[in-house]
């Protein structure tokens, strides 16, 4: 046995063919890293082809952790382990592997046909025989066959045997950092409960994977990361989406109110759909609508029925759904539009992660259109800020545009979850019924926040009229006034613009008060910029991180942070947008970041940036 | 959701709002409005359970004008809103409004989904083959090569013919009436809302300004008895100024026979059936034969779960099977580890 060397952190990209099993595979490691206690993110990266060929560039499949004994804010830059399953994910992720880092190659998927898929010239060898892998730590497995000698003496078929393949994979990995095999084969009985035989083939196989690693000492020791300092408590692992749902049912609980949840399937945000079609038994009611429009339009029905309504969906709905946001702005009903935000414009890059529908969220309606924008800042952040999102919506009577992405949705992390008692409530107040002849009811008489009161079709006493054109003050009839409609736009913004007095301030998150450089981000980029900036910040440098929540309105004191920085850098997966905002609300001149690849920013980008602009000083 | 008895029953005049009305003197929008005012009264309808929805259009300023819950909502989606208000609400009385360009053009895909879905409302839609707000295009259901402003040289749409489209979706309920029989159009009126599900009432309605006539033959006292059929369920289709004129089926073919000539007799006749769908989908392309009468009636109805029946009874399974849920186990979730 070797010596037992120990890390502090490691990044690992499982990669394969869509049917190898790297999201399983992956998912599973992750779970058994938690449960030992160390800190974690994860980034899964699929094709954007449900069953792209087989052994093709284009149906390559990757899960990407980043584990470690030290809070780990990033699915991590480069890799310092490549499981590779054939020649087409080690040619497409080769890239990122760090000099020296690790290769677990599978070289039954390197044969001719395999390279020839992979698109390596013609009569070229394989990459794990000529001089292409130099300098790299690389292990060559014949997965397929030890795989299937160990299943020689099984009934299973040979594509059922080949199925076990990630379990080998996954074996081995557990016996390269000193991991025990029990979490796994719970799973496993459990999920082949009623098939015994696959049940057995595939704790046979993980178990081969390990003993392999073990007997053959093909790694020359083993590999420890010990568990991170998290604060006390007991954890799970959550996606962005299953968070986001999580945080909506918890908002309908916490609000009284049955959930409403009007979509139409659109890559990244249908798992959202999926995950609240499961909670019916929480009163929750999804509708796939016909179209975006629709979905919106059906929410908007719902929320003038007393539901909690919610749609969602990602850029090009978000645009489909223009219009009946507006009339929600128009109506002034509680509502919550999600968008899981994509590589646009058009159908763009549906599976890559983008952070380009700000503007398109801030401004995207016809006429003068305010309302409420809040973002998501990471898996974990997307039930918190789905719940603020419902509490600004019901509280506010108002439509509220909730950002996430393709990073964020598919995305996991460990959560320390609260209890459902330990959250505060949502207080939705209703118009009350009016018997007898008092004064007539007027739906849109506001209190001091400018606020009107939510009144439900079946109230008694309160029968009135809503709709798309511009309305008179206070009775809400139909105006066509030159005064009211000016006085109405305005005071329309004036809502929502208050809303700024019922949000908490904006805290830094790390760094100085005052500085060289204000790290200004919002959404997605937090883990990137966190991770970068408390470097920096542990090396002496003048740089502070705030990362904004709340994008419309601004917290109240952002102009006075923003006052206490030399400069400011916004960087963003996108050409500029947060960037024009800030600009046009503080006439500040601000730095711009922008990375528009479809990926996340690395921290190696971050930094370097970072250290340019405070060079220039 | 219970409701107290209503002590005082409301007149047709008490659905009737402050507001102005504002269509064109003469439009055929004025009789639908106070039929319906008076079905509510004659239903013995609580303002306060009853909510009108409309698109965009003309007709679709009818919710101004009811003294009910209303909601003037965009162009083509009334169809959502209502879907979504019954999944919030199933016990309210919803009467949807639309025309024939809210409803079968921008809305058409809307008109399609509730219809199939079946929701329990009473959709109205009023059909005047032109497109009146925005002054004069030809509409979705205007005749070929119609001449209107954005066709001097006439129109290449071809015409939907709405009770089809209507019956190709699947609705449970397809009607047809005419604003200048408020008789007609009140029992109609009457048996939308006894049907339990989406409720398709076509009316005719004249445009009087810029489609000024287009059913007179339907409507009008000199042509309406030869060109007008009214269907009965259980009746033989006869028509006529003196109920001389039966329509047959010969095969699949429908064919007009004269009673009087002794050659048929009533027996002969095809009796109409509202539960047939294939005998309805014949009736509703009678527009589309030459020298056919025009069916007006109930074309088809038959029982059908509404969506919001299935919805929430689907919600009680889950519950009755899982339990009602958890907040705390929900967000716990299967898999949970401790650090100390």
């Amino acid at each position: 046995m070797g010596v037992t060397t120990i890390k502090e952190e490691i990044t690992i990209k499982f990669a394969g063919d869509s049917g190898d099993g790297m999201q399983l595979t992956g998912t599973l490691f992750t779970e058994n890293t938690a449960i030992k206690g160390m800190d974690l993110a994860t980034f899964p990266d699929f094709p954007a082809e449900i069953r792209a060929p087989i052994g093709t560039l284009a149906g390559v499949s990757g899960f990407q952790l980043h584990f470690g004994s030290r809070i780990i804010y990033t699915p991590g830059d480069d890799y310092d382990v490549l499981v590779a399953m054939n020649a087409a994910a080690l040619k497409t992720n080769l890239g990122r592997l760090k000099k020296g880092g690790t290769i677990i190659a599978n070289t039954d998927g390197f044969d001719k046909k395999n390279l020839r898929l992979a698109k390596f010239e013609d009569g070229a060898q394989s990459p794990l025989e000529d001089d292409t892998l130099e300098g790299y730590d690389v292990f060559k497995i014949d997965i397929t066959k030890l795989t299937r000698a160990c299943l020689v003496d099984t009934s299973l078929g040979t594509k059922e045997k080949d199925r076990c393949k990630n379990m080998f994979v996954l074996g081995f990995l557990y016996w390269r950092y000193s991991r025990d095999l029990d979490p796994t084969i719970q799973y496993l009985k459990t999920k082949f409960k009623s098939k015994p035989e696959i049940l057995k083939a595939n704790i046979m196989v993980l178990k081969a994977g390990y003993h392999y690693g073990e007997t053959t000492e093909t790694f020359s020791n083993q590999v420890e990361v010990k568990s991170a300092p998290l604060a006390k408590g007991v954890y799970r692992s959550i996606m962005g989406n299953q968070a986001l749902v999580l945080g909506l049912v918890t908002a309908a609980q916490k609000s009284g109110l049955p959930l409403f949840y009007g979509s139409y399937p659109i890559t990244p945000a249908s798992d959202i759909l999926h995950g609240l079609a499961r909670h019916k038994n929480f009163n929750v009611k999804t509708y796939q609508a016909e179209d975006e429009i629709a979905a919106v339009c059906a929410a908007i029905g719902a929320a003038y029925g007393g539901n909690l309504a919610v749609t969602g969906t990602s850029g090009p709905g978000l645009a489909l759904k223009g219009e009946g946001i507006g009339l929600a702005v128009m109506l002034e009903l509680p509502l919550v539009i999600v968008d899981v935000q994509r590589g646009g414009p058009s159908t763009g890059l549906p599976t890559k992660t983008e952070q380009s529908d700000l503007l398109q969220a801030v401004y995207g309606r016809n006429g003068e259109c305010p309302l409420p924008v809040i973002s998501i800042s990471s898996p974990v952040d997307a039930f918190y800020t789905a719940i603020e999102a419902c509490r600004i919506a019901v509280e506010h009577m108002v439509p509220v545009i909730l950002l996430s992405d393709g990073y964020i949705a598919n995305g996991s992390e460990p959560w320390k979850f609260p209890k459902a008692a330990d959250l505060p409530a949502i207080e939705a107040k209703f118009a009350k019924e009016r018997t007898g002849n008092g004064e007539h009811f007027l739906p849109y008489r506001r209190d001091e926040r400018h606020v009107r009161e939510w009144a439900l079709p079946g109230t008694r006493g309160l029968a009135h009229r809503i709709g798309g054109l511009e309305k008179e003050a206070e009775t809400g009839e139909v105006s066509y006034d030159p005064p009211n409609h000016e006085y109405m736009v305005k005071i329309r913004e004036a809502k929502v613009a208050r809303i700024a007095e019922h949000i908490p301030e904006q805290k830094i998150l790390n760094g100085p008060e005052e500085g060289d450089l204000l790290v200004l981000g919002w959404g997605s980029t937090c883990g990137v910029i966190e991770s970068v900036t408390r470097d920096l910040v542990s090396h002496g440098h003048k740089v502070a991180h705030v990362q904004l929540r709340y994008i419309n309105p601004f917290p109240r004191n952002l102009g006075d942070i923003l006052n206490n920085f030399k400069k400011i850098l916004i960087p963003e997966i996108n050409n500029g947008q947060l960037s024009k905002v800030i600009k046009s609300t503080y006439l500040k001149p601000v730095e711009q970041y922008n990375k528009i690849q479809g990926i996340p920013i690395t921290k190696a980008e971050l930094k370097a940036q970072i250290l340019q602009v405070l060079k220039a000083n | 959701m219970t409701k107290p008895l209503t002590i005082n029953p409301l007149k047709a005049k008490d659905f009737a709002t402050d507001q102005d009305v504002r269509w064109c003197p003469g439009c055929g929008d004025y009789s639908i409005l106070k039929q319906v005012q008076s079905v509510f009264a004659e239903l013995g309808l609580d303002k306060d359970e009853v909510v009108v929805i409309s698109g965009i259009g003309c007709s679709s300023r009818f919710p101004y004008y009811t003294e009910t819950y209303g909601m003037h909502s965009i162009h083509g989606r009334a169809p959502a809103f209502v879907s979504g208000l019954k999944m919030a609400n199933p016990d309210l009385d919803v009467w949807m409004v639309t025309g024939d360009g809210d409803g079968l053009a921008i809305g058409g895909n809307h008109m399609m989904h509730i219809l199939r879905r079946n929701f329990n409302v009473n959709i109205m839609l009023f059909n005047n083959q032109i497109y009146g707000l925005t002054k004069g295009q030809y509409s979705p259901t205007s005749e070929e090569y119609k001449k209107t402003k954005s066709s001097p040289y006439g129109s290449l749409d071809h015409p939907i013919n709405p009770i089809a489209f209507a019956l190709g979706c699947d609705a449970s309920y397809v009607a047809r009436s005419m604003d200048r029989d408020p008789k007609h159009l009140k029992a109609m009126l009457h048996r939308s809302h006894k049907h339990k599900g989406a409720a398709f009432l076509e009316i005719y309605q004249n445009c009087n300004i810029f489609n000024d006539g287009a059913f007179f033959e339907f409507t009008d006292k000199a042509t309406k008895a030869d060109r007008a059929l009214f269907v009965e369920h259980g009746q033989p289709l006869i028509f006529g100024k003196d109920q001389e004129m039966g329509i047959r089926l010969n095969g699949l073919q429908p064919e007009i026979v004269n009673l009087k000539h002794g050659l048929f007799t009533e027996d002969d006749l095809w009796i109409h059936d509202e539960r047939d769908i294939h005998k309805a989908n014949i009736l509703a392309r009678f527009s589309e034969i030459s020298g056919l009468p025009r069916p007006f009636g109930v074309i088809y109805a038959i029982d059908r779960p509404t969506y919001e029946e299935v919805a929430f009874a689907q919600l009680d399974d889950v519950k009755s099977v899982k339990g009602e849920g958890n907040l705390d186990q929900l967000l716990a979730g299967n898999m949970n580890w401790e650090i100390k």
